[in-house]
């Protein structure tokens, strides 16, 4: 897929008939899929892929790419300005900082083991994996957006560290920072989910339902 | 099972660079070691993986059909022409 975003631009900028269309098609389906994950509605997630085509599709003649992986990282980047841009004409909450420690497990006195809950082994039912990918949508957006960024470009849109980095105009470092922490909401999430008096019984580990 | 948990803050701050392979090798067998013994790390790890495992599938679906109609696109294709024609222009081409 990698190579047919690249070769797809030669076709358009060889003005080949057809090009332009193939290429919009593949372009808008990674911009669209990005900006509702980041959006959470079609129709935000709308503008934001207008304004991201509009300037890419503006910009694109005057660049050269060394790669498809380049061009991928500068669409993602093209998005990130125009989502960016969207949060601030409209009436999003401040930005937070989330903490390690809201998410260090507790309980127990020391030198006694923490009670955490194994929902690892999950049977193979349909509308459970639904259910999940709803609490995981639902927790994706509720992440302050710096956070949201990283977590749907690593570990949604699977793009590299390095790529991420780059996206985002931070230091690899930092990606790792947001990237584990917006991990750990979404595992919080998840696992409030799991132990939910009514689910406590049939999903976890040791209790009925081992693999 | 009684467990040391002096090493837990420590790891906890690095699960995700763990899981991801992202740590060097030395750091990682330390890792190793201490999850051999530690309960609540495996599991905490466990459900971690299972997060990342699930956000990937999530990644995966498909958004709905486009959003633009063959108008739309057309105007599009016209400002990326004329982006191009500004360029040549330019370059005196």
């Amino acid at each position: 897929m990698e190579t047919d975003l690249i070769a797809s631009l030669n076709e358009v900028k060889a003005g080949k008939s057809g090009a332009f269309e193939r290429f919009f098609a593949m372009v808008e389906k990674r911009v669209f899929a990005f900006g509702l994950k980041v959006c959470g509605h079609v129709e935000d997630a709308k503008d934001t892929v207008q304004e991201t085509l509009l300037s890419a599709f503006k910009a694109l003649p005057n660049l050269d790419f060394k790669d498809s992986k380049a061009l991928n990282v500068w669409l993602y980047k093209v998005a990130k300005n125009s989502c960016l841009m969207m949060r601030r004409k409209s009436a999003y909450q401040p930005e937070q900082e989330l903490s390690l420690d809201q998410f260090m497990p507790r309980g127990g006195k020391e030198g006694e083991p923490i009670e955490i809950p194994d929902w690892s082994n999950l049977p193979d039912d349909a509308l459970l994996k639904e259910e999940l990918r709803e609490i995981v949508r639902r927790a994706t957006l509720a992440l302050p957006t710096q956070y949201r960024m990283a977590l749907v470009l690593r570990d949604m849109e699977q793009l590299s560290t390095r790529e991420v980095a780059e996206v985002l105009g931070i230091s690899e470092q930092n990606v790792k920072i947001r990237l584990h922490r917006a991990r750990l909401f979404l595992r919080q999430e998840l696992e409030r989910y799991f132990i939910a008096p009514q689910r406590r019984d049939s999903h976890l580990s040791g209790e009925g339902n081992e693999n | 099972m009684k467990t040391d948990r002096s090493n837990c803050r420590e790891m906890f701050e690095r699960l995700s660079e763990y899981i991801d392979g992202e740590l060097d090798e030395k750091l990682c067998e330390c890792f190793d070691e201490h999850l051999q013994d530690c309960e609540p790390c495996q599991r905490f790890i466990a459900t971690l993986r299972k997060t990342v495992e699930l956000c990937r599938e999530s990644g995966a679906d498909s958004p709905p059909k486009s959003l633009f109609s063959l108008e739309e696109i057309a105007a599009f294709k016209v400002a990326y022409q004329q982006a191009a024609l500004d360029l040549a222009r330019q370059r005196g081409e």
